[in-house]
């Protein structure tokens, strides 16, 4: 036997409680399986499978294509208007499907969370990053069509990464204060499908950012998916749209959200298994 | 501490059990209707979540339990419906808080609370297994290692790449148990899991429990099989209505559970209290249950002997008297009769005026686990019967020692020598 024994107490938890981001670092291997999970489950008993993946943005970009782009005549920064909306709708749908599943997550686990321990941290997690999987296909279908339209990516693509974890720190940082207020109050349900429509039309997927005039632009990219979406298209299609002090104020706002939600999340964790 | 391996310090757990009637009026009603949303949306965003609204009424399912175990122990915990011991269990898993008190659990914690947690229909049966064991805390070397002994244990080697979906639900069960099996934590905390499958795989499972406590690792079993319990365990907890009831050696604290929880209704004594002057020879006084060494009893274990005492009074010189009784289970099934004048010496023999008391040694190991009821008859063999005392008696067998399935057909379950020749 170890030289050291490991002591839990339990006890009673009052207030703000510590994120014990180490215990979640320990319990790793469980959040890999949980996400290997999601990934395999997610396309079984499907007739079209990972289909899905690319059907939806494929679909909407055709949509807006035709209304905005077509006729509203919405202007595009200089891309043709397919590529520009679709551009947003990859790192968008990677987002709002995120945000479903993760805040519909634990109350989809309430027999996990009834009969064993872990950091329940772990569910919405998991929930948010398996769509990384459906993420690279349509982003897949995205190089393809820069191919098509001939755009070749600027040297800014390095930041790519850094914008898909910012658009992963969003989409989970929402679905923590939404998972476990959802553990409570199921209204969570009702409102989720209104609440990605209205965040949809407040972030720049159908037109560019660049109608609006700085600072407002800047204020605007409160909503982090401003910042993800225009550092998208900056990075991948060469927008001139300087998303600079863009991305940072998205970035601390999604920090923010994160760091609110995770807290938020762990105040509540006590009651989910009495609870949900 | 070093010996220790879970102490607990007045734990106490209180839950909230729906509300009382608040609203009186209709204006009160509406009002409450648009005041309560804003109320709980404040106390939503300072995180508080809604426990305690006035006017709620709380139930402590656990009050001040306060134990040790030992490391290397092996302890069950015992109690009714509604005891608190899924609730003390879930304390100790950390799945909930407790209101008062703490525990202090010294090594890796494992807990079972029920088998195939998170099992999904659409997977196979080994990832199943990988996912099963990655939420019950093993590691992925660990799983790695065992997964041939765990898909030899579970029996479904054949259907280990279909997805459990198409599994029966004993196949399902055996894999599901066959990973919970596996666990190797220093300290493992289970509820009821041994009650699953059919009976053959039950057996195996108790085994496969004994050895693990063999092996020096502390185990904590909630159970209701009263049998597995004094088979596993050495010291045993009686959880009462949320409260500490007992601790102490299995035996004594099962047995102590066992009569209370029979409660009034189990009749093991008798006393002939018909006043009315018999102008028989043969007179019932009582009848009552004994253990070996003659203490009163109400349940008997399965493996136990025990004795049957019939007190009676002979008012007149009496040839060829028996004195018998005959068991009955609760289908009415006559279980077997036994009379005094089974005994040779006692055949064709005069009993003289005077107070007697026939004593009849039961076999142990041989009447299945229930309740059985017991009638008097005193008779002269092909003369008369002389008085017939119907269901005077009543006791119940418990589980402990009893090494068969629970499914085993039959009106008597006696276990039995065998030889093997091969």
């Amino acid at each position: 036997m170890e030289e050291s024994v490991q002591v839990i107490r339990i006890e009673r938890s009052q207030g703000w409680v510590a994120l014990q981001l180490k215990e979640l670092w320990a319990y790793r291997e469980l959040l890999y399986f949980l996400i290997w999970r999601d990934v395999k489950v997610r396309y079984r008993q499907t007739a079209l499978g990972v289909a899905w993946a690319i059907i939806q943005p494929v679909f909407t970009m055709i949509v807006f294509s035709l209304f905005f782009g077509r006729l509203a005549k919405m202007p595009s920064d200089g891309i043709p208007y397919p590529l520009f909306s679709y551009a947003a709708l990859v790192p968008w749908t990677f987002f709002s499907h995120g945000l479903t599943l993760a805040s519909n997550s634990l109350v989809g686990s309430a027999n996990l969370i009834k009969k064993v321990y872990f950091p329940r941290l772990s569910v919405p997690i998991a929930a948010v990053t398996s769509g990384l999987i459906d993420f690279s296909i349509a982003f897949i279908v995205l190089l393809g069509m820069m191919l098509y339209y001939g755009i070749v990516p600027t040297l800014n693509v390095i930041w790519l990464p850094f914008l898909l974890l910012l658009t992963l720190m969003t989409s989970l940082g929402v679905s923590l204060w939404l998972s476990a207020l959802n553990v409570q109050f199921r209204d969570v349900r009702y409102i989720l499908p209104f609440l990605t429509q209205l965040w949809l039309f407040a972030t720049p997927i159908a037109y560019p950012s660049s109608l609006l005039s700085e600072p407002w632009r800047t204020l605007y990219s409160i909503n982090p998916m401003v910042g993800v979406v225009e550092g998208f298209r900056w990075a991948l299609l060469g927008t001139k749209t300087a998303p600079g002090p863009m991305l940072i104020v998205s970035s601390l706002a999604a920090l923010a959200l994160l760091v609110g939600g995770a807290f938020y999340f762990r105040r509540l964790e006590k009651t989910f298994a009495d609870v949900v | 501490m070093g010996d220790i391996a879970i102490r607990v310090e007045g734990i106490g757990k209180k839950y909230r059990i729906g509300k009382k009637e608040r609203y009186k009026t209709l204006r009160d009603t509406l009002a409450s209707t648009f005041a309560v949303p804003i109320q709980k949306a404040g106390k939503l965003l300072r995180g508080e979540g809604l426990g305690t609204a006035e006017g709620d009424e709380m139930i402590w399912a656990l009050k001040d339990i306060s134990f040790e175990v030992r490391r290397g122990e092996a302890i069950g915990v015992i109690g009714g419906n509604g005891a608190g011991k899924s609730t003390f269990l879930k304390i100790l898993s950390r799945i909930t808080e407790p209101t008062t008190g703490f525990a202090d659990i010294y090594g890796r914690v494992g807990s079972l609370l029920e088998v195939g947690t998170g099992f999904h229909p659409e997977l196979t049966g080994r990832e199943n297994i990988y996912l099963n064991g990655a939420i019950l805390g093993m590691k992925r070397g660990e799983i790695d290692r065992k997964f041939d002994e765990i898909v030899a244990f579970s029996e479904v080697e054949r259907f280990i790449d279909t997805p459990v979906k198409h599994y029966s639900s004993g196949m399902y069960l055996r894999l599901a148990f066959a990973v919970a099996a596996h666990l190797e934590p220093e300290i493992l905390l289970v509820d009821e899991v041994l009650a699953v499958g059919d009976a053959g795989f039950q057996k195996k499972c108790l085994g496969k429990m004994g050895s693990v406590a063999k092996e020096g690792r502390t185990v904590l079993l909630v159970s209701h099989n009263m049998g597995a319990i004094t088979q596993l365990c050495e010291t045993t907890v009686h959880l009462e209505k949320g409260r500490l009831k007992r601790v102490g050696p299995s035996g004594e604290v099962v047995s102590a559970y066992l009569s209370s929880s029979v409660g009034t209704d189990v009749k093991s004594s008798w006393f002939n209290n018909t006043s009315k002057p018999n102008h028989a020879e043969v007179r019932f006084d009582s009848a009552r249950l004994l253990s070996i060494d003659e203490q009163p009893l109400s349940v008997v274990h399965f493996d136990s002997t025990f004795l049957i005492e019939i007190a009676y009074a002979i008012t007149a010189p009496i040839r060829d008297l028996s004195i018998s009784y005959k068991v009955y289970d609760t289908q009415g099934n006559l279980v077997f009769e036994s009379m005094d004048t089974d005994m040779p010496e006692w055949k064709g023999r005069v009993r003289e005026p005077g107070q007697y008391r026939s004593l009849c040694e039961m076999v142990p190991s041989f009447l299945k686990p229930g309740r059985y009821y017991v009638s008097l008859i005193s008779f002269v063999e092909h003369v008369k019967i002389i008085e017939t005392q119907q269901n005077v008696l009543s006791f119940d067998v418990s589980e402990v020692g009893y090494p068969l399935n629970p499914g085993r057909l039959g009106i008597v379950s006696p276990v039995l020598q065998w030889k093997v020749i091969g």
